[in-house]
């Protein structure tokens, strides 16, 4: 089902729709907030815009610079070119430790690379530790959002999941109660677990560290009570230098929560005693990306989610319509990298309002890069021709005035003298909507006479 | 000073009276307005459908009708936007660009190059004014809530010249009405429920016109008020400064 279709199955019950609007729109508005609060935050965008754009021209030496770091700190590097070399990889540390339990704080990446089911085919256990996505696991359910997974969840269903799998007492509902039931039962799984997985926010080149941003901590219960440490990370993570963090911390949980800053960021740079590090660089695409001169600072994202929080198309279609492990403007202008055809109908998810591009604090131009990505997907062959005919259609008319001027005519006469052929189940602009009133003349066919009238 | 007018093609054809508005309000003020009799459309419809390969006739068709005039003034902040950022001309380049930069959106032409100051306009109603995407975030008519910046709105600043006329706040100053052109009939479901979620929040501030600067906005609200029976009513913002 494409996004379109999956939107129409989340809009049958509309005052849900309405709730999850409301509910993104206010983390919207706390994101306003912390904005306004510092004078200098359209300045702290340009500077982590610039920041990015430096790391995206020159991304080769800054990875092997931070490799280069890493080692000599301890830690061990791995590459992987795409999504299956990075799960072997992953697997193949535990198979050196032969653990098959582990568990793993957030990181879209792990996701991006369906992780965990590549883990659980192969019989390995994984607990995914943040709360959101703890929820979101036991419903059987991808992330609907980067930074808030299951945003798509009313409180009564994550009760209802946690009655079923936790045994919690049935129709308790109660926030506070049932994050400490997760706790008590996520908790006996950090003290048992060898391994532990996270994600990386930001990886410094100048020092081979990198930064891992929770709100729960969890990354760091995972990596402090484990014995191995595996953190996966996109190749654009990379900042130059550690004084960056001062650029993108201030503005990371600001964009995403509308928080001045995340409970925990937390720094990585050398193993303990007796611990080992790994660190999996992924590129999964992205050298691809970073060769398409108009979409190549999509990779400047710092997975805020702003863009999904004010966007009022995802806000009324909710994660799961975009079919992808990122939502929203970003992933639609992510995705079609990855696979044009699976994801050619994200672009069009979008009315271009905009707002995306404004919210974004690394300044990406998400709606002009929707905008060009439906001009390369249909020259690509993925528009359908019914679509097709329709454009050679309309673009005839509009390139010859005569024919728009007696199409204009007769369209008018259609409506006004024969409703019923547009005031119909098969006009999706008449389902909720009805049609302008037909007037009885065009602007052009008044202007004539009034010009004629003057001389 | 001699304008040309760029009317918008559904404009045209299912709005005639805010074309007429728009030409008596400049004649008002003193300006010579012409409308050039062959346009038909800024070939945006095709182009946000991925289609802008095809618009070469329409973009050479705009350029032939508008190249003459010292500005190009358009009731409608969308197509006036798609002509500065997409016209292109293989003939003669140098007269598409020139064309981009003298085409003018209503309200911005008002306050930036004619600078109005006072209108002598009549509308004693309230009136919630919907900010167009195109017209505030691409031709930047109005502060965007998003930036930390000054606020300021040329079309609000010329709604405030209107003897009678009582703006009305809104919720939410600059949420898409998702109309979005084709996006109003692929993505019917998101589409209506945001027309919907854009009127109720006017209506709950008690408007009894819901005014714009862009029709095609207006008609997509305007379908939903009368689907739902209600008695408010879309104008165009050049309908209300010539009234």
């Amino acid at each position: 089902m494409d996004h379109s279709q999956l939107a129409a199955t989340f809009n049958k019950d509309e005052s849900r729709v309405t709730w999850h609007d409301e509910t993104l729109w206010w983390v919207r508005q706390k994101r306003d907030k912390q904005a306004h609060q510092l004078p200098e935050w359209e300045r702290l965008r340009e500077t982590a815009s610039r920041i990015k754009n430096n790391v995206l021209s020159n991304l080769s030496g800054y990875l092997e610079e931070f490799e280069a770091n890493a080692i000599k700190n301890g830690i061990t590097v791995h590459w992987a070119a795409d999504g299956k070399e990075h799960n072997a990889i992953v697997h193949s540390i535990l198979q050196k430790h032969g653990v098959n339990k582990i568990v793993k704080s957030k990181s879209m990446l792990t996701e991006e690379c369906h992780l965990n089911e590549y883990l659980h085919q192969q019989g390995v256990e994984v607990i995914d530790t943040d709360l959101g996505e703890y929820i979101v696991q036991l419903a059987k359910e991808p992330p609907s959002h980067i930074v808030l997974p299951c945003i798509h969840k009313k409180k009564e269903d994550i009760g209802e999941l946690f009655h079923q799998y936790l045994g919690t007492p049935e129709g308790n509902a109660d926030p506070q109660f049932l994050t400490n039931a997760a706790r008590l039962h996520l908790r006996e799984k950090f003290l048992t677990r060898k391994i532990a997985i996270t994600g990386v926010n930001f990886a410094v080149a100048e020092t081979g560290e990198f930064v891992v941003c929770t709100n729960e901590g969890n990354a760091d219960m995972g990596a402090h009570l484990s014995d191995v440490h595996i953190a996966c990370m996109g190749l654009e993570k990379l900042i130059p230098k550690r004084k960056h963090l001062s650029v993108f911390l201030r503005l990371l949980t600001r964009s995403a929560t509308g928080q001045p800053i995340t409970t925990y960021s937390s720094h990585f740079k050398k193993p303990r005693k007796n611990q080992e590090m790994h660190i999996v660089l992924v590129d999964n695409g992205r050298s691809r990306q970073l060769g398409r001169p108009d979409f190549r600072n999509s990779l400047k994202c710092i997975r805020c989610g702003a863009c999904m929080n004010t966007c009022p198309v995802y806000r009324r279609s909710g994660g799961h319509s975009y079919h992808n492990a990122i939502a929203g403007p970003i992933g639609s202008i992510l995705a079609p990298n990855i696979d044009m055809k699976d994801y050619a109908d994200l672009p069009f998810a979008s009315t271009l309002c905009g707002s995306c591009s404004n919210v974004c604090p690394v300044k990406i131009d998400i709606h002009d890069q929707l905008y060009k990505w439906r001009q390369v997907l249909v020259k690509d062959g993925h528009a359908s021709i019914v679509k097709k005919l329709g454009m050679k259609g309309m673009t005839f008319t509009l390139s010859h005035p005569a024919v728009f001027n007696f199409a204009g005519k007769a369209g008018r006469w259609v409506l006004k003298h024969t409703p019923f052929v547009v005031n119909n189940g098969f006009n999706p602009w008449f389902k909720q909507r009805d049609m302008p009133e037909p007037p009885k003349e065009s602007f052009a066919e008044w202007y004539k006479k009034a010009v004629s009238n003057q001389q | 000073m001699r304008v040309g007018l760029f009317i918008p093609c559904y404009v045209n054809q299912f709005y005639p009276q805010v074309g007429i508005a728009t030409l008596q309000l400049l004649q008002k003020l003193g300006v010579e307005v012409v409308y050039p009799l062959n346009q038909t459309c800024c070939g945006q419809p095709m182009a946000n459908s991925g289609f802008e390969h095809l618009t070469k006739g329409c973009n050479e068709l705009f350029v032939d009708n508008f190249n003459e005039f010292e500005y190009i003034v358009c009731p409608s902040g969308s197509c006036t936007l798609h002509i500065k950022d997409h016209l292109h001309d293989e003939r003669n380049e140098a007269a598409a660009i020139a064309v981009r930069g003298k085409v003018y959106e209503l309200a911005e032409f008002l306050t930036d190059v004619l600078n109005v100051e006072s209108l002598n306009a009549y509308f004693p109603h309230k009136v919630g004014f919907h900010q167009s995407c195109h017209g505030q975030r691409g031709l930047k008519l109005s502060q965007m809530t998003e930036l930390v910046a000054e606020p300021f709105s040329k079309p609000e600043k010329l709604l405030r010249m209107v003897k009678g006329l009582e703006f009305v706040p809104l919720s939410r100053q600059d949420e898409c009405c998702g109309f979005g052109g084709t996006f109003c009939v692929t993505e019917e479901a998101v589409s209506a429920k945001m027309g919907k979620d854009r009127v109720e929040d006017h209506l709950q501030h008690g408007a009894e016109f819901i005014a714009g600067g862009d029709m095609s906005c207006l008609m997509h609200m305007e379908g939903i008020l009368k689907r739902q029976q209600s008695k408010v009513q879309v104008k165009h913002l050049a309908e209300i400064l010539n009234a």
